[in-house]
C-alpha cells in the first residue's frame, strides 16, 4: 500500500485517508462480522484428510488489494494472450503436433504425459475452444512487473470466494464504493452462463440447456458449485442423475429424463466417463465420451486440458507463447529449472534451501519444498525423493513478491498474495476485471493455499 | 427439476418436522415427570415408543433411565431420529439442494444446525433442558417461517410441504397408537386421573393441550382427544390436516406437470376415509387397527411418490 518513502502508493490514495479515519475497534468487529457473514452462508471448503474439520472457513482479510485501471490493462493483455496461447496449443497437440515437429518441446513431455488424453486426438470441441474457463495464477513483484506462477486450465476454482468477498465488502463498507470507482466483478455467472450457452452444440436448437456437475456434497469446492449453478440459475447435476440416452447426456428430472447440451463439469478427467476412463469412478456418466466425440454435448472444460496445468509443460509456456502467437510473451514465467534436464538437477540439488520446488502434476500446495523456510530434515528428505524421481519435478527461485497490508488486532501488517484472475473464453476473450487475492497469514510465509492455511481479500481495479 | 432435488427437498423437511416432533415428545415426557408424583423412569418407555426407537434404545443402554432416554432422542448420532441426526440429515438434504432454496430458507437452516450443533455437543444437564428444547423448536420455526415467506410457490414448494405432512402424519398417528388403549373408552375411567395425566400427555406431545380446551370447552374425554388429532381438519397436527395438504400439493403437481401419478389416487382414497369417517366408527372398528392401517398406508403413498418423481431412478 505504501511507497518506500512511506507514502500509499496511488491506487490506495482514497482507501489510505479511509483507513486513518478509523476506530481500530470497530475494525475489528468488522472483521468479526464477516466471518459471521460467511459462517452462516456456508461459504466453508473441506480439508481432505482432517477428521474433525469436514467444513472449514477461509480466513478473509477486510482490506482490499487495488489495481490501478492502467497497471491491470496491462496485466489484463498479457492474460488474453497467454489464454490464446493455451488454447491453441491444445487444438496443436491434438492435431497436427506442429509444435512438436518444429522441435520446440519433447514429444515425449505431451505424448506420454498422464494429463494428454489420447481420446482426444483428431476432435475439435464446439467452436473450437477448448478452455472455457482459465484461473491464471500471477505474482507481482513490483511496479508492473507480474509473473505467472501457473495455469489453471482443468477446473479452476474459488470464483465463488471473488464474487463472496466483494459482497462481504459492500455489505459491510458500503462507503467505500463511493468513494472508490471499483469495476464490477457481480457479472460473471451472467458471463459465464452466456459465454458457455454461446459454445452449444451445432445441432442444438432453442436455448441451450447447461448444468454444472459436481462430485457432492462432500467435495472440497461444493460450496462454489452450488453457488455457480444457482447463480446462472442452471441445474446442479452429480453423476448418478445423468445418463446416456438416444446418444443424449439426459438428467433425470421429476418428469422424466430431459437432455444437456452444456455441461460444466467439476469433476476430474479420470471420473468423468467410467466407460473411458477410471471404471470405477461412481462420479462420471457412462458413455458420456462418446456423446461428446459424437458432437452432442459440450464439456467445458474439454477433457484433456489438464496438460495445461502441468507444471513441466509451464517451463516451456515462453516458447509455446511465441510460437503461436508470433509475438514474445507479454507476461513472464517465474525461471524454472527442468529436474529432469541433469545440469539442472544438479543445479537445483546444490541450491536447494534457496528455491521452490514443486511436483509436476502436483496442485493445492501439496508435495512441495519451500526451501528458505524447510527444515534441513524436510530438505534432506525431499532431496532424495528429488533425486530418485527427477523428471517429477521443476524448481522455481524464491521471487521477492510484493507484499500487501493485512488486517491484525494490532493494526496493519504486510504479507505476501498472488492473484488469480479468471478468463472466460468463447469467440472472444473476457477477463473479468478483479479476481481471487490468496493470501499467506503467517509472517513471511510463501504459501498462500487454503489448504494450508492461506486466506484471501477482496481485488478492486478501479476505473480510469 | 431434478429427481435427486425433489427427494432432497422432501427429506430436508420430514427431517426437521421430525426433530421438532421429537423435541415436543421429549417436552411432553419432561412435563409428565415432574407433574405426576411417583412418575417413574418407566415413563420415558411411551415417549421411546412414540419415537419409534424403543428397540434401538435397548440395544445401546441396558436399563431405561430418565436422562439416558433424553441423551438418546435428543443428541446420540447413533440414533438416527435424535434430534441431532435429523438436523444434521435435514441440513445435509438442504446443501444438497441449495439451489433449489431461497437463501433465507438455506441460512436459517444452516443456522440451526450451527446453533444446534453446540448445544449438543456436550453432556445435557436437566437444568439446560426446557430452554434447549425451546430453541430445537424456535430454530425449526424459523426454518419453516424463512421457507413460507420466501419460496416461489411451484413444485419445489410442493415436494417440500409434503415431506413435511407425511412424516407429520405419521408422527401423529404414531403417538397415538403408542397410547391408544387409554383412549378406550371400556377401559378407561372418565375422569380418572390416571387418565387425565395420560391424555394431557397425548395432547402435549403435539402442542395441543390449549387448543384441546378452546374447541372441546376444556373435558378430557377420550372420544374427543382421538377426534381431535385424527378428524378435526382445524387442527395443524391431525391427520386430516395432513392429507388435506398433501391432497392439494400433490393437486398442484399434477395440474403443473399435467400426469396423474399413483400417488394421487392413494393420497386420495386415504383423505376421503379421513374425511367421511366418524370417531364413533373408528373407535368400534378399533382404533389400534385404524392406526396400523394408516401409517402403513402412509408409508405406502410415501414410497409411491418417491417412485413417480423419480427421486432415485
Amino acid at each position: 500500500m505504501l511507497t518506500a518513502e512511506n507514502l500509499p502508493r496511488p491506487p490506495y490514495k482514497t482507501y489510505h485517508e479511509w483507513y486513518a479515519s478509523q476506530d481500530a475497534a470497530h475494525l475489528i468487529r468488522k472483521t468479526q462480522d464477516a466471518e459471521n457473514i460467511f459462517r452462516k452462508t456456508g461459504i466453508t471448503f473441506a480439508v481432505y484428510g482432517h477428521a474433525d474439520s469436514s467444513e472449514k472457513l477461509i480466513p478473509f482479510d477486510i482490506i482490499p488489494r487495488i489495481i490501478s485501471a492502467r497497471e491491470w490493462r496491462k496485466l489484463a493483455q498479457g492474460i488474453e494472450q497467454r489464454v490464446l496461447a493455451l488454447n491453441a496449443f491444445l487444438d496443436d497437440i491434438y492435431h497436427k503436433q506442429e509444435i512438436i515437429k518444429a522441435g520446440r518441446i519433447p514429444r515425449a513431455l505431451i505424448e506420454r504425459n498422464v494429463t494428454f488424453l489420447p481420446e482426444m486426438i483428431g476432435f475439435k470441441p464446439p467452436g473450437g475452444v477448448y478452455t472455457h474457463i482459465v484461473g491464471t495464477d500471477i505474482v507481482r513483484t513490483g511496479e508492473d512487473q507480474f509473473y505467472v506462477l501457473e495455469d489453471n486450465a482443468r477446473t479452476p476454482s474459488g470464483v465463488s470466494y471473488m464474487l463472496e468477498n466483494r459482497e462481504t465488502m459492500m455489505q459491510m463498507f458500503p462507503e467505500l464504493f463511493t468513494m472508490n470507482k471499483v469495476q464490477r466483478v457481480e457479472d460473471y455467472p451472467r458471463l459465464l452462463r452466456q459465454s458457455l450457452a454461446s459454445l452449444a452444440p451445432p445441432g442444438c436448437k432453442g436455448r441451450p440447456r447447461v448444468a454444472v456437475l459436481t462430485p457432492g456434497i462432500f467435495n472440497s469446492a461444493y460450496y462454489e458449485h452450488s453457488f455457480l449453478a444457482d447463480q446462472m440459475g442452471v441445474e446442479l447435476v452429480e453423476g448418478g442423475d445423468l445418463r446416456v440416452i438416444d446418444g443424449r447426456v439426459k438428467m433425470r428430472t421429476t418428469r422424466g429424463y430431459e437432455a444437456i447440451d452444456v455441461l460444466y463439469r467439476r469433476v476430474d478427467d479420470d471420473y468423468l466417463d467410467p466407460m473411458t476412463f477410471r471404471a470405477d469412478s461412481a462420479l462420471g456418466i457412462p458413455g458420456i465420451m462418446d456423446v461428446y466425440r459424437a458432437g452432442n454435448i459440450t464439456i467445458a472444460n474439454a477433457p484433456g486440458t489438464g496438460i495445461c496445468d502441468d507444471k513441466a509443460i509451464y517451463s516451456y509456456m515462453p516458447e509455446i507463447v511465441e510460437f503461436y502467437t508470433g509475438r514474445k510473451a507479454l507476461l513472464e514465467n517465474v525461471p524454472t529449472w527442468r529436474c529432469s534436464e541433469p545440469d539442472s538437477l544438479r543445479y537445483v540439488l546444490e541450491h536447494i534451501e534457496e528455491l521452490v520446488i514443486k511436483e509436476v502434476h502436483g496442485s493445492g500446495g501439496y508435495g512441495m519444498l519451500v526451501g528458505p523456510t524447510a527444515s534441513k530434515k524436510e530438505r534432506i528428505e525431499f532431496a532424495e525423493k528429488l533425486a530418485a524421481k527427477p523428471a517429477n519435478y521443476i524448481a522455481q527461485p524464491t521471487l521477492a513478491l510484493s507484499t500487501v497490508p493485512i488486517f491484525v488486532n494490532k493494526g496493519i501488517a504486510p504479507r505476501h498474495v498472488d492473484l488469480r484472475p479468471y478468463v472466460l473464453v468463447s469467440d472472444k476473450v473476457k477477463i473479468i476485471p478483479g479476481g481471487l487475492t490468496r493470501v499467506a497469514l503467517k509472517q513471511g510465509s510463501l504459501v498462500v493455499n487454503s489448504s494450508q492455511g492461506g486466506g484471501t481479500k477482496d481485488t478492486w481495479v478501479l476505473e480510469d | 427439476m431434478l429427481g435427486r432435488t425433489a427427494n432432497g427437498l422432501y427429506w430436508m423437511f420430514r427431517y426437521i418436522e421430525r426433530a421438532e416432533n421429537i423435541a415436543r415428545l421429549v417436552d411432553a415426557g419432561l412435563r409428565v415427570s415432574l407433574t405426576r408424583a411417583g412418575s417413574s423412569d418407566e415413563d420415558w418407555h411411551g415417549v421411546l415408543e412414540s419415537a419409534g426407537v424403543r428397540e434401538a434404545y435397548s440395544q445401546v443402554h441396558a436399563e431405561l433411565t430418565a436422562a439416558d432416554a433424553i441423551d438418546y432422542l435428543l443428541r446420540d448420532q447413533a440414533n438416527p431420529s435424535s434430534v441431532m441426526s435429523c438436523i444434521e440429515f435435514g441440513r445435509n438434504n438442504a446443501r444438497m439442494v441449495r439451489t433449489a432454496l431461497t437463501r433465507e430458507t438455506w441460512e436459517a437452516t444452516n443456522e440451526c444446525w450451527i446453533d444446534l450443533k453446540a448445544r449438543l455437543s456436550r453432556k445435557l444437564k436437566q437444568t439446560d433442558l426446557p430452554e434447549l428444547i425451546d430453541v430445537i423448536k424456535h430454530r425449526c420455526g424459523l426454518i419453516r417461517g424463512a421457507f413460507h415467506g420466501s419460496m416461489l410457490r411451484n413444485d419445489l414448494y410442493n415436494f417440500s410441504r409434503i415431506g413435511t405432512f407425511i412424516e407429520r402424519a405419521d408422527n401423529t398417528s404414531r403417538i397415538l397408537d403408542v397410547k391408544y388403549y387409554v383412549l378406550l373408552p371400556a377401559i378407561s375411567q372418565v375422569g380418572s386421573k390416571l387418565d387425565n395425566y395420560q391424555w394431557e400427555s397425548i395432547l402435549r406431545s403435539v402442542s395441543a393441550h390449549r387448543s384441546y380446551g378452546w374447541v372441546y370447552d376444556g373435558e378430557y374425554q377420550s372420544a374427543n382427544i382421538a377426534d381431535f388429532l385424527i378428524l378435526k381438519v382445524q387442527m395443524p397436527r391431525s391427520l386430516a390436516y395432513c392429507y388435506e395438504k398433501i391432497v392439494s400439493n400433490l393437486g398442484y403437481l399434477g395440474e403443473t406437470y399435467g400426469e396423474q401419478v399413483k400417488a394421487h389416487e392413494t393420497a386420495a382414497a386415504i383423505h376421503s376415509t379421513l374425511k367421511r369417517g366418524s370417531i364413533s366408527d373408528i373407535m368400534d372398528h378399533g382404533l389400534h387397527e385404524f392406526l396400523e392401517d394408516f401409517v402403513s398406508r402412509n408409508n405406502q403413498l410415501s414410497a409411491e411418490i418417491t417412485e413417480g418423481y423419480r427421486f432415485y431412478q
